[in-house]
């Protein structure tokens, strides 16, 4: 679902010209026509896919005629054209429906379920480039020796093991056997509702509230899937900084600088790491929207209440409400995070200043 | 970045060792924390609601005019909300009198007019479960007088024609039956939806517990309604969370953060059986597994080769070893403990028999289905043994895994060739079943009876269909009963089903967890009998 190439070709024509305004709404069009595409596609799928959204009302023993009038109100006898014009319109007025599955407005549930996702994205992603940025540098420094070679073995583990079976092992080992965090779920039960919801994020909402307790066992609770997932998101960005880092280890520049008497860390970690970090940004990027909505198995096993898990039980029921709207969200968190990317790219490299 | 790193490593590490005793609580004396798979709750309103976890909160939240004692299931229908009732000597009106001084959770009391509402609004709303009442003949037009309340005490409920009084009063012991506080129903009415949007997410009736709050697919919590008429539940509070997954249902019941784990695969359940903190609640429960074949499609509609499939399943195989203490093999289409359950099993495992009945028809090698099948673990596995025997008969076989919304469309819609799934009683009296499987009295495409087995199989059984009548009809209870197990012979041999297990739900359960009921064939899971 990259939409790199739409939000690159936008970036660099804002860039290359001083008029702004007229620029950036090229940007909103082609934002407009991309999230037009997205719908379109994902209801197409909708449609054609073999699964009858009116059974997943009504249910196994409904009578024909409870049947029919259930597919009449759905408004699923009407043209496909029809069918999408209203729901676009709607969708314009911030109105997605009411998902079948949940008997409530879908935007409320993605209200409650994004965050949750947020929140273990954005912990993972943390631990992920915390850790994979320095092993992949100490990897590239070190390339050919013991460190490298375990730098890129636990990228190998990290992309071949099954997160199911990674998680639950997880489980086992660090809350079964060592009892060093919490279990399943997002909290304990009895800390659910203890803390007004402001932003969906647990660990920030305690500590607006000042509640430490609840936010320790918010903590103590996301710690492990978020390791888990972190794992990935460290196996792949360790590999690609150790291969961008490699790539300018070969520079001229760095010889210069050795040549300059600067020491060896300030060569690596100031000037190398400084040209890595431009291509790395969108590596980030890209790994953090993956975790984003790519994480359900790891909602499963970890039953994390997120939008993959969501728009996943959504798709299987033919709850087509529920799916578009969290593909449409989906999408604008990629956008936003190509968006975000540009901007950061404008800080780390002053030749697109 | 490297202070950065040490800084963040320090910190996560000081993080979980502040909060590693936290997942050492073990759950309050007067709280019951459950781990169950919730997902499929579509809509709380009891004119609506028909998933299985969905009739396990509206069992806890509202009360019926008629119900099951959970200390004694076996003994039948008893008095609920309904203290007492008469019924008229041509058997078509009943005349109840309701319970004293009982109260809804909003402190509102407890009237027939509550009564006659929640009947009327289950009918009005067509509903998919509303057929459990209209069967009696209420429809729009008639509702005012079927269903009336004669006076804050009475409720008098006419049906169209005689049937037996136990068919009658177990149905209103169905979720459709719980009965709604119609003032708080009619404060979040919205344009004339007798509180219908309001009721798919909230609760009003007079159970045992108050809904307090629900997050769909993530959780529900439950609080003891100190006014329940029957008793004071010990468990204050439930908490019911959404954990799919066996082994970490298993790890957290282990743990002692959950009291109770729901879904537990037979390897989980035999990992536990050791431990001396848990023990294991078994409960045979009314769902039947069964595969069906096609009449449309030849050559399934010869006899003969519905016989050869009947004797190419291992019954006692599968049972013993992929469903392990899940199901049990059974091969009649009333549950057990369903008044006029049959015992007798006359098929086994004998592909010799099924070899020369499909040379006897004519179909030695020539055989071969497509087998629709639910792409669940479960389903997945008979679906594999069953396919492994039929192919030793001769039987060509292609497993179609669907997801069950999918393979219910091509069933409903008759173009299946063979379909393998299950079937969960709607109302505890025998002629739920009989209804579906012996049941068709139109087998035309156009009638479209898709609510029933033996039509979506297209299944021409006019004689049957006249006996299955005839014993819904029946006053006598052990004459009802022995005309149930005749028609349930009649079908072990001639139906093109093919029903093989019922359900055993196995339940694991914290030691000092005592009277958990989960509701047998007939009922769903109570909590307010639950001590610890």
């Amino acid at each position: 679902m990259s939409l790199t190439g739409t939000i690159s070709g936008g970036r660099r024509a804002w860039l290359s010209s001083r008029s702004g305004i007229l620029k950036l709404g090229r940007l909103l069009i082609s934002l407009a026509v991309t999230l037009l595409g997205l719908l379109l596609i994902t209801f197409l799928i909708g449609r054609v896919m073999p699964i009858d959204p009116v059974l997943a009302v009504v249910g196994e023993r409904a009578t024909n005629e409870v049947y029919e009038a259930t597919r009449k109100a759905m408004g699923l006898d009407d043209p496909l054209i029809v069918q999408f014009w209203n729901y676009v319109t709607e969708v314009l007025t911030g109105n997605f429906g009411t998902s079948l599955l949940t008997s409530r407005p879908v935007i409320q549930d993605i209200a409650r379920v994004f965050p949750a996702t947020l929140e273990l994205a954005t912990v993972a992603t943390i631990i992920g480039v915390s850790i994979g940025i320095p092993a992949g540098v100490i990897a590239a420094v070190h390339q050919g020796r013991w460190p490298d070679h375990l730098v890129r073995l636990l990228g190998l583990f990290g992309y071949s093991m099954p997160v199911f079976w990674l998680g639950l092992v997880g489980l086992l080992v660090f809350y079964g056997k060592l009892d060093w965090v919490a279990g399943p779920g997002r909290l304990d039960v009895f800390f659910e509702d203890v803390v007004p919801q402001v932003t969906g994020v647990i660990l920030i909402d305690s500590l607006l509230a000042g509640d430490t307790e609840v936010f320790a066992n918010a903590l103590s609770h996301i710690i492990l899937p978020a390791s888990v997932l972190g794992y990935y998101s460290l196996a792949y960005v360790s590999r690609m900084t150790r291969s961008f880092m490699l790539e300018q280890l070969a520079q001229e520049y760095v010889t210069t600088a050795r040549v300059k008497g600067l020491s060896e860390a300030r060569v690596i970690w100031r000037h190398v790491l400084g040209n890595v970090m431009v291509p790395l940004i969108t590596v980030i990027a890209l790994s953090y929207a993956n975790l984003l909505e790519g994480s359900v198995l790891t909602e499963i096993v970890f039953a994390w209440p997120g939008i993959g898990f969501y728009i996943t039980n959504a798709l299987l029921a033919a709850d087509m409400n529920a799916v578009l709207g969290g593909t449409v969200v989906v999408g604008i968190v990629f956008i936003g995070l190509n968006l975000l990317s540009d901007v950061l790219y404008r800080f780390v490299d002053p030749r697109a200043r | 970045m490297t202070k950065f790193t040490s800084a963040f490593a320090a910190g996560m590490l000081a993080a979980v060792a502040m909060t590693s005793t936290a997942a050492l609580a073990a759950t309050p004396k007067d709280t019951l924390v459950v781990a169950a798979a919730i997902d499929d709750i579509v809509s709380l309103d009891p004119a609506e609601a028909f998933e299985f976890s969905g009739g396990d909160l509206l069992q806890n939240t509202y009360d019926r005019l008629v119900e099951f004692d959970p200390k004694n299931l076996s003994a039948g229908y008893q008095p609920g909300l309904a203290a007492s009732w008469k019924v008229s000597e041509d058997g078509r009106t009943f005349t109840l009198t309701m319970r004293d001084g009982v109260k809804f959770q909003s402190g509102n009391p407890f009237t027939a007019e509550d009564a006659e509402f929640s009947l009327r609004r289950a009918v009005l709303l067509e509903k998919t479960p509303s057929f459990i009442l209209t069967q009696f003949g209420f429809t729009k037009d008639n509702i005012n007088e079927t269903i009336k309340a004669t006076d804050a005490k009475t409720l008098v409920i006419t049906t169209d024609k005689k049937y037996a009084q136990s068919f009658v009063l177990n149905c209103f012991s169905a979720t459709i039956g719980s009965i709604v506080d119609k003032k708080t129903a009619l404060a979040h009415e919205k344009d004339g939806d007798m509180g219908y949007e309001w009721l798919k997410t909230n609760t009003a009736g007079t159970g045992a517990y108050a809904l307090k709050s629900w997050k769909a697919n993530e959780s529900y919590v439950l609080e003891a309604n100190a006014e329940f008429w029957r008793a004071k539940p010990a468990m204050k509070r439930v908490f019911v969370r959404h954990v799919s997954e066996s082994a970490s249902q298993r790890l957290q019941l282990e743990k002692g953060d959950v009291d109770v784990a729901r879904n537990l695969t037979p390897d989980d359940i035999a990992a536990i059986a050791g431990n001396g903190d848990l023990k294991v609640d078994e409960d045979l429960r009314g769902r039947i597994v069964y595969m069906s074949l096609n009449q449309k499609k030849a050559p399934l509609n010869d006899p003969k080769v519905v016989e050869a499939f009947k004797w190419a399943v291992d019954y006692k195989g599968m049972s013993d070893t992929i469903l392990r203490g899940q199901y049990t093999p059974h091969q009649a289409f009333l549950p057990l403990t369903y008044l006029g359950e049959l015992k007798e099993k006359p098929y086994s495992l004998d592909i010799a028999k099924a070899k020369a009945l499909l040379k006897e028809a004519g179909h030695s090698d020539d055989v071969a289905v497509k087998i629709n099948v639910r792409n669940e673990p479960t389903y997945m596995a008979i679906a594999q043994a069953i396919q492994g025997t039929l192919t030793q008969a001769g039987i060509k076989v292609e497993l179609t895994p669907m997801t069950g919304k999918q393979s219910l469309g091509e069933y409903r819609a008759r173009e299946h060739d063979v379909y393998l799934g299950a079937w969960g009683p709607d109302y505890p009296d025998p002629h739920t079943n009989a209804d579906t499987f012996a049941h068709n009295p139109n087998n035309t495409d156009e009638a479209k009876l898709t609510g029933k087995l033996a039509w979506r199989n297209a299944w021409d059984i006019p004689g049957m269909t006249k006996e299955t009548e005839a014993a819904v009809q029946e006053a006598d209870s052990a004459k009802r009963a022995e005309m149930y197990r005749s028609i349930q012979r009649e079908h072990q041999q001639a139906s093109p089903f093919v029903i093989m297990f019922q359900k055993i739900e196995q339940t694991g359960l914290r030691k000092n967890v005592e009277g958990l009921v989960t509701g047998s064939a007939i009922s769903s899971v109570h909590y307010w009998t639950v001590t610890k």
